[in-house]
């Protein structure tokens, strides 16, 4: 530290503080989307991160398809894999929700959401921001499932639009799903009970539906649950977009589980972290 | 006079624990307050809900003007913090994080980038700037922290600890840049565990031990209370120790005692110092250690609590089991 360094500053601090003229919802907004780029470039700098998004679907695919498709479709890998891969999709979705609670977690602990209260931004926008940078992740997920499963011989029955509506709405479900996992992350002490309890509630949701297995194999107590599990309508929207027939009555459900979880799950978060020391 | 913090009767409880009990401060416009207390004496819960972080149980506490219950958005506009508990992201470079912080500031993007360069040159981080801050030293951190926390040219700067765990030349360092931000007329509040810091730094001393304000004084005037600074002689070869003695007596009038580090004594100002060290050359004693000290936190909590520091975080740990 010089002391022309010092004298260079002189009068750096003294002007006053920027007042916005910018209304307060579009303030909010810019500071979102501000927050979002945050999230981006720690992406970028952290590639390993993505590995839950996609190393996690190939091992997916290829374990279940060669390990158990052979005895679950009877030899025909090739038919299961087709079955499969819709479910390996909602099964990652769910999984990689995990890691957004477990990174808001950290970043209470470490101190930069302190930074962030004491500035005069919306409260929310440090989670909002953090949920639309996981956008990224989700889009990845769907493009190495999709690119892996062509890779082991998965072909859409349908036309282009139609996958390219299944990946927005698997897209569109994770980032509904995902503020479960906010809403643990504000809660949760640690960052690694963000990832136990998180882990507690995404294996049965994942397992008890459809996504490995058809549901009339189950016992029947169990297939009450599977049809009401969001992520079988997510993977039977998903199946129907990509290998055809009817896909009105499960999009429509799996529409309503987003609109179901934001209401819970998005007060619950804000108010968590409104009330986190 | 105008205070650009005034805070009234804070109370805040944690649970069982009474962090807070009753906690009343002042501090003038321009000026430094050092807020002086050990380990969870109630510092930072303090700092905590004067920057809007933590709502107090009961009292009031105005910023800059602003009521921090009723208008806590003004008062972050006002107001930076650093400290122990403000951060920086990690996996972002300097620059990167300063130009967040400007944009959620609302600057536009070519003026974040602007006081972000401006603020990297100041705080010496040109080089570092475009490297993740995971990679940057810990006195390195220190600056960005404070740097983040500068970015909106605020007029009340909170400063939570800034060097502890900081090697003594970077604590100077981190010294010259609080003066600098009072000079461009900033008012600083800032918490520590080190009489000499708040003694170097402040115009004004709390003590604060409890979650109670036990002392409110000038440096100076705390510093009558607590005693006055102690000279350190120790001559590099321990025959010269009744020598040396004499001299210290000479100078001060007063006995020395015999302490591992060599001998002390109370002195009354700075000149004892330039004294001693003249009469140790003309004698031709060569000493290892010559230091004027200010008395330690665990001195003031004796001589205002008739107890030390340790003993009250002792005592803290019985009264919460």
């Amino acid at each position: 530290m010089t002391s022309d360094a010092m004298s260079a500053a002189g009068g750096a601090l003294a002007l006053p503080a920027q007042v916005s003229t910018h209304p307060p919802r579009l303030r909010a907004l810019r500071h979102t989307l501000v927050l979002a780029k945050r999230g981006l470039i720690k992406t970028i700098h952290t590639p390993e991160a993505l590995i839950d998004v996609t190393l996690q679907p190939i091992i997916f695919l290829a374990m279940f398809t060669y390990i158990f498709g052979g005895a679950i479709a009877h030899g025909s890998q090739q038919s299961y894999l087709e079955f499969l891969l819709p479910g390996v999709l909602g099964q990652t979705i769910a999984m990689g929700g995990i890691a957004i609670g477990v990174n808001l977690n950290t970043d209470i602990a470490t101190g930069i959401f302190d930074r962030f209260r004491s500035l005069p931004i919306a409260r929310s926008a440090p989670l909002v921001g953090a949920v639309l940078a996981d956008i990224v992740r989700y889009v990845v997920l769907c493009a190495v499932t999709l690119g892996f499963g062509y890779a082991l011989g998965f072909r859409a029955h349908t036309g282009v639009l139609d996958v390219l509506a299944a990946c927005a709405l698997a897209t569109g479900f994770a980032l509904c799903l995902c503020w479960a996992s906010v809403f643990v992350g504000m809660i949760a002490r640690t960052s690694g009970s963000v990832q136990g309890i998180m882990t507690l509630i995404v294996l049965p949701l994942s397992f008890g539906s459809n996504t490995f297995v058809r549901t009339t194999t189950m016992p029947g107590w169990l297939q009450s649950f599977v049809k009401v599990n969001p992520l079988t309508h997510l993977v039977d929207a998903v199946r129907g977009l990509l290998l055809g027939g009817p896909v009105a009555s499960d999009v429509l459900w799996t529409l309503m589980w987003m609109g179901i979880l934001l209401l819970v799950f998005v007060p619950l978060a804000l108010r968590a972290y409104r009330r986190r020391v | 006079m105008e205070y650009a913090i005034e805070a009234e009767g804070l109370v805040k409880r944690f649970g069982d624990t009474l962090a807070l009990d009753g906690v009343d401060l002042t501090v003038r416009r321009g000026s430094v307050l050092g807020m002086l207390g050990p380990n969870g004496a109630g510092k930072t819960t303090t700092v905590r809900i004067l920057a809007t972080l933590l709502a107090a149980d009961a009292g009031t506490a105005r910023v800059a003007g602003h009521d921090v219950a009723s208008a806590p958005a003004e008062v972050r506009r006002m107001v930076g913090l650093t400290g122990q508990y403000a951060s920086v992201d990690e996996a972002l470079t300097g620059r990167q994080n300063l130009v967040m912080i400007g944009q959620l500031l609302d600057l536009g993007g070519r003026a974040a980038k602007a006081r972000a360069a401006e603020l990297l040159a100041w705080f010496d981080l040109g080089d570092a700037a475009d490297r993740t801050a995971k990679t940057y030293s810990g006195g390195m951190r220190r600056r960005l922290d404070l740097a983040a926390s500068l970015v909106g040219r605020p007029s009340v700067v909170f400063l939570d600890e800034p060097t502890t765990g900081l090697d003594p030349g970077k604590r100077e360092d981190m010294w010259a840049i609080v003066r600098a931000l009072v000079s461009d007329g900033a008012t600083v509040l800032l918490t520590t565990q080190y009489l000499d810091e708040a003694d170097a730094l402040a115009d004004d001393i709390v003590v604060i031990d409890h979650g109670r304000v036990i002392a409110h004084d000038t440096p100076d005037g705390l510093k009558r209370v607590v005693g006055s600074q102690t000279l350190t002689v120790r001559p590099a070869d321990p025959e010269q120790l009744p020598a040396v003695a004499e001299i210290l007596r000479a100078v001060t009038g007063s006995t020395a005692a015999r302490d591992p580090r060599g001998l002390i004594v109370p002195v009354a100002g700075d000149q004892a110092l330039t004294e001693t060290v003249g009469r140790l050359a003309t004698a031709g004693i060569a000493v290892t250690e010559l230091s004027l000290n200010l008395p330690s936190l665990d001195e003031v909590f004796f001589a205002l609590t008739g107890r030390g520091a340790d003993d009250s975080d002792h005592q803290n740990l019985q009264e919460a089991a």
